[in-house]
């Protein structure tokens, strides 16, 4: 019995562990090491004081003056702080508006091929969208006045421009999850508060919201992890530039490892992203292990 | 009167979805000279396919050589990683074991990862073992990446399914390994499909992985042609715009066929 419970064990999960070991965790805690040794592998703090005290990671001047580039750490933080209301938000108003909207679910097929296409395709729609040219939004804002020009080309609207893409892009993943979770409220929930003489505001918030939360909290965390580990779309559409207006984290330390060759401040700078990406996680962890 | 306001705001919302669509589409195929007022403008209007044969067979970075390398990359880097995570997820499903718990833990734990976290060793450990530049390392890394998730949403849909089948064929003498292969794996195959169509899109859409591990011109996948298309001082929006729908055609075609599975699979990746 012993025998076959340990024949099992290796023929169900040993494939699968295996892989994971060699291509995840271990190359994971190698980049930790790596993050702590310098060159001539002497144990140092050097690489941390080196990329926590760089202007690519915090630029005080940039801050001071309150102009681009102010560090991939902020520039990762504006991202969060205006890409996950505004798609968590948006997403609940579509699930909600288009459920309702004639032709709603060709709509909601368009808004979630966004999520749905490469990211680097992303990056050149962004580009598209917001080029001097060909740019649709250019088109519009000369209705009112505004000279076109290459918004994500310039320091100071590069990495507006990228956000609000982004946004457009990623709507369509908190617009499916909320749609399908829009079909689990029972019908009679919002009737007996129609006879109670609660208008379609009040239901919203008192109704739709409250029970939806458990969706809210699974979309913000997705949408958090996915702004912190934003690559592509930067990658294909400014390179994290100009002159760093739109670096983020995961840019800074590709640079770093593949560019300047720099192994060291690389690996600081995925180990940080990696501390993020594990706080923003703790929610989904908290789930995993309530339920096991 | 409520039903029209409706209509007319999620219309107008949908709206600034449909355009920049209906704008790729149109740059791609009109000719150059007809874009210089704009997509939208359509005082001429002359369909080409040009610019899809254009970018088909461009000079530095054909499509005709991408697309049948990402297709390669993606079925094998779906096959493996689901059928090693659908028994490590029956495994994790059906027995128990020590450190099961920590084992689940680490599970999400990988989810979250950012691709950076493995970068440089797997840089440096493909080279060692000369799988740089190869489609079989790249292979790899996808499988392994791919596991985590899979093995989690495939652990989550078999404790959704009854036992008692498998108990029956236990009772006629079945062993644990052929009740797997023979009544739960068919079984299992609608939730196959939603992590297949999420898989398959996903190694499709990779790039930092590709960015790394693949340098030569003629192996470089779909993904990474797109950023060499555009030229750097002067952007060809017909062939960019061609390309991109290309690309972008193989993923949101899995995702309309397989709608049902692809939303399913994606309510199940994110909500256990």
């Amino acid at each position: 019995m012993r025998k076959s419970r340990l024949l099992h064990f290796l023929v169900f999960m040993l494939p699968a562990l295996a892989l994971v070991f060699v291509f995840v965790i271990y190359p994971s805690a190698r980049t930790i090491i790596l993050s702590f040794f310098d060159e001539e592998g002497h144990f140092t703090l050097q690489n941390y004081k080196k990329v926590l005290s760089s202007r690519d990671t915090i630029n005080i001047d940039g801050i001071a003056r309150g102009e681009f580039p102010l560090g991939t750490l902020l520039h990762n933080a504006i991202w969060i702080a205006i890409h996950l209301p505004f798609t968590t938000f948006l997403g609940l108003i579509l699930a909600v508006l288009l459920r309702r909207t004639r032709g709603g679910n060709v709509l909601k097929s368009f808004i979630f091929f966004g999520m749905v296409m490469p990211m680097i395709v992303g990056g050149v729609m962004i580009n598209f969208l917001f080029d001097a040219n060909v740019g649709i939004v250019n088109a519009l804002l000369k209705f009112f006045g505004v000279h076109p020009r290459t918004w994500t080309a310039h320091p100071e609207t590069a990495l507006f421009s990228l956000i609000l893409g982004s946004v457009w892009l990623w709507t369509g993943f908190g617009m499916t999850l909320y749609s399908a979770g829009l079909e689990t409220i029972p019908k009679d929930f919002y009737e007996a508060a129609s006879l109670d003489g609660a208008g379609p505001i009040t239901q919203f918030f008192k109704i739709t919201i409250p029970l939806l939360k458990p969706i809210t909290v699974v979309v913000m965390t997705m949408t958090l992890l996915w702004d912190l580990k934003i690559f592509d779309i930067v990658y294909v559409a400014t390179q994290g530039g100009p002159g760093g207006a739109s670096n983020v984290l995961a840019i800074q330390m590709y640079n770093y490892a593949f560019v300047e060759f720099d192994y060291g401040k690389a690996a600081v700078v995925a180990v940080l992203l990696t501390i993020f990406t594990m706080i923003a996680a703790i929610p989904l962890i908290r789930t995993v292990g309530e339920e096991s | 009167m409520k039903r029209f306001w409706v209509n007319l705001i999620g219309w107008t919302l949908g709206l600034i979805w449909l355009v920049p669509f209906m704008g790729i589409f149109m740059t791609a195929i009109r000719p150059m000279d007809e874009l210089l007022n704009g997509w939208w403008n359509f005082d001429e209007f002359h369909p080409t396919l040009k610019n899809f044969y254009q970018a088909w067979n461009h000079p530095t970075a054909p499509l005709s050589q991408g697309i049948p390398n990402s297709l390669i990359v993606a079925i094998f880097a779906t096959a493996f990683p689901i059928l090693f995570a659908t028994m490590a997820g029956y495994y994790l499903a059906r027995y128990t074991f020590p450190l099961k718990k920590s084992f689940m833990t680490t599970i999400i734990i990988t989810l979250a990862l950012p691709s950076q976290m493995v970068a440089i060793p797997i840089y440096e450990m493909l080279l060692k073992m000369n799988l740089l530049d190869s489609y079989i390392g790249l292979i790899l890394l996808h499988t392994a990446w791919g596991i985590p998730w899979i093995t989690f949403f495939m652990r989550n849909f078999f404790t959704t399914l009854p036992i008692e089948v498998e108990e029956a064929a236990r009772i006629d003498g079945a062993g644990d390994i052929k009740i797997f292969f023979k009544i739960a794996f068919p079984l299992s195959l609608p939730a196959i499909g939603s992590a297949a169509a999420l898989q398959f899109t996903w190694v499709w859409s990779s790039f930092f992985f590709e960015l790394i591990t693949i340098y030569s011109p003629d192996k470089f996948l779909a993904t990474q042609r797109i950023p060499l298309m555009r030229g750097v001082y002067h952007v060809d929006w017909g062939i960019l715009s061609a390309a991109a729908i290309m690309v972008m055609m193989v993923p949101i075609g899995v995702y309309l066929i397989l709608q049902k599975y692809y939303v399913k699979g994606m309510i199940g990746w994110s909500m256990k």
